[in-house]
């Protein structure tokens, strides 16, 4: 199987190599990533943050319904974001951002998404899933429409901010020992991929005091300084309301 | 085996029934490496001990400790283990195959797993009503595995991305388990995902794996 890929990866190779500006151009053109989108998605802002950081030009589709069949028809579960590459349709901002580290490092290698450290790598995975697994989840529509019916209107906000807060909590004291200019070093990675858009979303959608969270609120700030972070900001998208 | 266990031994922290937990032992048991078990009881609440907190300060299971690297969260855990000790592969080559796995695994640890976990479980229990729970966690899963058996129906073989057992599976097994055991869902509803889980029994590395099997099970 190994063999197999390296010889098609191969032969790719040769054929860029050997292609002319032009034919370039035009194979750019067609094999134009197209990323279907919600603008105040925070998994879809992940996966256009990480694009713009490997400044990778894409078609931006914007999803104004779950349920439209053109849209299920490519992807049958109804999520977004959605990248399509080619002939390859990828659901998921972790699964678009992880299976195309190998790519996009190939092709792209500056700047790395992860680093080359194993610890480090994984400091960065931790970051990450604190993010997915353990507030996305909860401070979603799913969820927080659950709890206005079933509990009261006046509960959505306390439940997401404090659904938030134990997670920046356990944020705070991952990325203590790891923090500089970014969440864990002095590069942009995984984790911050991850974390500009759940700290823009609680502070500007959730009001969550930031006094607590003193790296974080740092990093928020820096991340607001990259254009590669604006650009991808819900407010700067095609579809944005406001 | 020997080779990767020889001068130092891994521990893991680990709670029979957390199905997080759960997939770190699998992963563990399909790269051959041995490990020391230390339980944490999550219902007596011992992950919130001032020992167990300095370990890890966020207080949640599964932890693994590998010389002077600690770990938490499942994910991290299994591709450190990836990333450390290669052999036995839990990630195909193929870029678009390693796609469908982060998928499945992302389907599962943001989606299912985390809206049935024991603290919203007993959120509702408190502001909605104890009969509440189930109903509300039957939903959760049911909706991933709709999500599920579409996403994987045209990537199964004999397993869920194909006839080699890789991330899919090790993050599909215990949700089955817990679902299919737990959670009262009926396997007719998801064939492939009912396929799946009969085959995952057959796996020593899934059945040593299984909670009922850990040393700090209650029967």
């Amino acid at each position: 199987m190994y063999l197999y890929n390296d010889i098609i990866e191969e032969s790719e190779v040769k054929e860029r190599v050997g292609g002319s500006a032009t034919d370039t151009e035009i194979e750019m053109e067609e094999k134009k990533l197209k990323l279907y989108s919600y603008w105040i998605s925070s998994c879809s802002f992940r996966v256009r943050f990480a694009l713009n950081l490997k400044g990778l030009p894409y078609d931006y589709l914007a999803v104004t319904s779950f349920s439209d069949p053109e849209f299920l028809k490519l992807n049958p579960i109804g999520f977004v974001p959605v990248l399509v590459d080619g002939d390859s349709v990828i659901v998921d901002s972790l699964a678009i951002i992880m299976s195309h580290i190998q790519y996009l490092e190939d092709k792209y290698p500056d700047p790395p998404l992860l680093p080359r450290d194993i610890h480090q790598r994984a400091i960065n995975f931790q970051a990450a899933t604190i993010v997915s697994s353990s507030i996305q989840p909860f401070q979603n529509y799913t969820v927080v429409k659950y709890i206005e019916e079933k509990v009261g209107t006046d509960e959505k906000l306390p439940w997401t901010q404090s659904v938030i807060g134990k997670g920046f909590m356990a944020l705070e004291k991952l990325l203590k020992d790891h923090a500089r200019r970014y969440a864990t070093g002095d590069e942009i990675l995984l984790a911050d991929l991850f974390l500009a858009p759940q700290l823009d979303t609680a502070i500007k959608r959730f009001n969550v005091d930031m006094k607590e969270f003193p790296t974080l609120s740092r990093l928020h700030e820096t991340y607001n300084e990259m254009a590669a972070f604006r650009k991808a900001l819900p407010e700067n998208q095609p579809d944005a309301v406001h | 085996m020997a080779s990767a266990s020889v001068g130092k031994e891994l521990t893991l922290y680990s709670y029979w029934r957390s199905s997080c937990s759960h997939r770190v032992r699998i992963a563990l048991n399909l790269k051959g490496l041995k490990y020391e078990y230390k339980p944490v009881n999550l219902l007596k609440g011992e992950q919130s001990r001032p020992e167990f907190l300095q370990l890890n300060p966020v207080g949640c299971v599964p932890v693994l400790v590998d010389d002077h690297v600690v770990l938490y969260d499942s994910f991290a855990i299994i591709m450190y283990l990836e990333d450390k000790y290669p052999h036995n592969p839990l990630l195909p080559h193929d870029i678009y195959k390693r796609a469908i796995n982060f998928q499945a695994a992302s389907v599962v640890s943001s989606t299912i797993q985390p809206l049935h976990n024991l603290s919203l479980l007993n959120y509702i229990g408190e502001k909605v009503g104890p009969d509440e729970k189930l109903p509300w966690a039957q939903s959760i899963i049911r909706r991933g595995f709709k999500a599920l058996e579409k996403l994987l129906k045209d990537h199964t073989g004999r397993y869920a991305t194909g006839d080699e057992v890789f991330l899919a599976d090790i993050f599909l097994a215990p949700q089955l388990h817990a679902a299919f055991k737990r959670f009262n869902i009926h396997m007719n509803e998801f064939p492939i995902l009912a396929r799946l889980h009969e085959t995952y029994n057959e796996i020593p590395a899934f059945q040593e794996a299984l909670p009922e099997n850990q040393p700090d099970a209650v029967h």
